[in-house]
């Protein structure tokens, strides 16, 4: 029998069929990844990542993603941009539209013109907020059900995601991320499919805690420790999730409900402050978007 | 945890407010709860003015909340806090200005105002406008930050002038708190209720209002003295419970006539019947105030010795005359020029805080124009309609009483003197 032969990502930018129901993921190579600035926590220039450490796991993450199904869409790295490999960021994804990003700080702010582009070229119909309006894509505006959640205050203002609630008349939960860890929310919750979700509840104030409580059924809470190694931060595909290494208890929550789970080290991300879900923009709508059928 | 209004917003507003608006999921998301805790966290207080919640899920709702603080500062750094959660003032934006191109009228545009306490925004500031009056223009000044309320007849070439409504914000009064005391009328103009109880309130009204320091405007029409009530009228006077006095030609007209002739448009108060020629009697009063040089001059060299302006000079309660064009003579007081009389009652009203109207439609709307809504103001009147003119008109804050005169003067001097008795 033959090895099968490796598949390579696409990286055309051809027109995105929107009728296929195959899960699709946009990536960046992390060709000019790197530790340029400081503009989280995380983040930290003395703390240098290991190019070659940094090329394995992505590319262990990007097979990993293929081998639970989903294909995987390629965005060409920009010397520069070093956080372009967070493709979560670039836009948030409704059907066949992307409301692009505006970055917060002037160092990402130069992404917007190559996750348009992209975008653009794909054939997605590209919805642009206010100057002004700061938006960070996926990582604030995550769908569980029909309800949009939206985190704000750290990266994303509260007016940008009732603005979004307005253009595709959806109902939007804002929460306030009170962490600066936990700058975006896919980085302390993360939709498993519509009314269950993994959160990490020190990253919300009390009022968060308990809209999130009111609107989403089954909540997995996660511990300070594995919220730290990125546990919610995770790529979901059907019922495969996949995270960083080191989150046993989350996993075992998962297992137990039914869920496949995988892990991979992304070490090398999390000091920029990003794990598995940050690598990662699915495109044809996540699993727990109740728009996506 | 929501209440429409902070517990502070019940006892004294503080002073510094700014009007918010927060839209979306506010209630599902609690982000309504979060700001209005916020506001509360911060030592300002709140009201929701207005709210509407979205019919389904996907609806977003809306409030619209008064945010007050103790100062600038303090309500500067709770919309800063509150700003970061989606409540962004609804005001954003500084008053248009444009300049006066002629005298005697505004630009085109102009913001016409209201009696309700106004305010407009300069650089970011609110200002109070000053001499609050309905159906004026704004005109501000840029360097001294002022604003105040103009007539069209008195528009000055080269003032700014509010155009529009952007950077403009009114006040409604607080009806509840204000009106507690004649809370039992329910309808403005009453036709219906107990005299007595309503009469036993306004004179605890005026009572509290001499003792409070407050400053009281009766404003008057002739039929005081045709119905024989002069003399009460004149208690009111002596027992200090007026202060200025506005009327048209005839009351004083009627007043003098009695003084000197015992008639009033020539009927015998005490009698009731007509005098022989007293159809000439307030001609014959008239032409001898003019001969003498005025009410004053008459009441000093001993020619006027009793009656309602009487005891407006001999208690130095300050009386304007506007007149009419029906006026036999006038008297010399009286002030011909509508437009200059408006602007002497504009310069007269500044501190009225209680206004009793009597017995005059005319009289009564004009200076119901002038007032600003803060002002009580208690129209009697036989004729419903003069009462539902005046609300009609604007003057909404007006307590009506449909009764004869004689009566309600008689019984209001009755239970003033029952008040200061028990004082």
């Amino acid at each position: 029998m033959n090895a099968p032969e490796e598949r390579k990502p696409a990286r055309s930018t051809a027109a995105f069929d929107f009728t296929s129901r195959q899960p699709r993921i946009l990536m960046c190579p992390p060709d000019h990844y790197g530790i340029l600035y400081e503009i989280n926590p995380w983040m930290s220039r003395q703390k240098q990542a290991d190019p070659a450490l940094v090329a394995s796991q992505w590319e262990s993450l990007r097979r990993l993603i293929e081998q639970v199904g989903a294909r995987v869409l390629l965005l060409d790295a920009v010397s520069g941009l070093p956080d372009l490999v967070f493709t979560a960021n670039a836009a948030m994804i409704y059907r066949d539209r992307a409301v692009l990003a505006r970055f917060r700080y002037p160092e990402r702010q130069g992404e917007e013109a190559c996750d348009e582009a992209w975008l653009t070229a794909s054939g997605f119909t590209v919805d642009k907020l206010p100057v002004g309006v700061y938006f960070e894509g996926a990582g604030d505006a995550l769908f569980c059900g029909d309800t949009l959640f939206a985190g704000y205050r750290i990266r994303s203002d509260v007016a940008g995601h009732q603005q979004i609630g307005v253009m595709f008349s959806c109902r939007v939960i804002p929460l306030e991320l009170v962490d600066p860890y936990y700058y975006h929310l896919d980085t302390c919750f993360c939709p498993l499919s519509p009314g269950m979700a993994i959160y990490y509840p020190g990253a919300f104030d009390d009022y968060g805690r308990r809209a999130l409580a009111e609107s989403v059924e089954e909540l997995i809470a996660v511990s300070s420790n594995e919220a730290r190694r990125f546990a919610c931060n995770a790529v979901v595909v059907g019922r495969s999730v996949i995270t960083n290494t080191e989150c046993p208890e989350l996993h075992r929550a998962l297992e137990a409900r039914g869920f496949s789970t995988f892990e991979t080290p992304l070490g090398e991300f999390v000091k920029a402050g990003g794990s598995a879900k940050c690598l990662t923009l699915r495109l044809d709508g996540e699993d727990a978007a109740a728009w996506r059928g | 945890m929501m209440s429409a209004t902070s517990s502070s917003a019940k006892s004294r507003p503080l002073p510094f407010v700014e009007e918010v608006q927060i839209t979306g999921h506010i209630i599902d998301s609690l982000i309504l709860p979060k700001v209005l805790d916020l506001i509360t966290a911060g030592g300002g207080s709140f009201k929701i003015k207005k709210i509407t919640i979205g019919h389904s899920r996907s609806d977003p709702s809306f409030a619209l909340v008064e945010v007050r603080a103790a100062s600038v500062e303090a309500l500067r750094q709770i919309l800063g806090q509150i700003g970061d959660h989606g409540a962004v003032p609804t005001a954003l934006q500084d008053c248009q200005l444009t300049a006066a191109d002629i005298p005697g009228a505004f630009p085109e545009g102009f913001y016409s105002s209201t009696n309700q306490r106004t305010e407009v925004r300069l650089g970011g500031q609110w200002v109070e406008v000053a001499s609050q009056e309905m159906d004026c223009g704004v005109a501000v000044d840029l360097e001294l930050r002022t604003a105040r309320c103009v007539a069209m007849s008195d528009v000055v070439a080269g003032t700014q002038f509010v155009i529009g409504h952007g950077g403009v914000r009114v006040f409604p009064p607080e009806l509840l708190a204000e009106r507690q005391p004649f809370e039992f009328m329910g309808s403005s103009v009453s036709t219906e209720k107990p005299k007595g109880v309503a009469i036993r309130q306004i004179a605890h009204e005026l009572f509290k209002n001499r003792q409070g320091g407050g400053k009281t405007l009766l404003v008057g029409g002739p039929a005081i003295v045709h119905t024989g009530s002069g003399e009460h009228l004149c208690r009111l006077i002596r027992g200090g419970y007026v202060d200025r006095l506005f009327a048209g030609n005839a009351l004083a007209a009627h007043d003098i006539e009695q003084a000197l002739f015992g008639t009033s448009l020539g009927v015998h108060l005490d009698r009731g019947d007509l005098a022989e020629a007293g159809h000439e009697h307030h001609l014959r009063a008239i032409n001898r105030m003019r001969r003498i040089g005025g009410i004053r001059k008459a009441v000093e060299s001993g020619v006027l010795r009793s009656g309602i302006f009487y005891e407006c000079v001999r208690n130095d309660v300050d009386f304007l005359l506007a007149g009419s064009i029906r006026d036999d003579g006038p008297l010399g007081e009286v002030i011909t020029d509508v437009l200059e009389a408006q602007r002497q009652m504009r310069d007269r009203i500044e501190g009225i805080t209680f206004c009793l109207m009597i017995a005059t439609t005319l009289h009564s709307i004009a200076v119901g124009n002038l007032l600003p809504a803060w002002v009580t103001v208690v129209c009697v009147d036989i004729n419903p309609s003069t009462v539902i003119k005046l609300s009609d008109r604007g003057s909404f804050q007006t307590i009506g009483l449909v009764t004869d005169v004689e009566p309600f003067l008689r019984a209001l001097v009755s239970e003033l003197e029952a008040l200061e008795r028990t004082a």
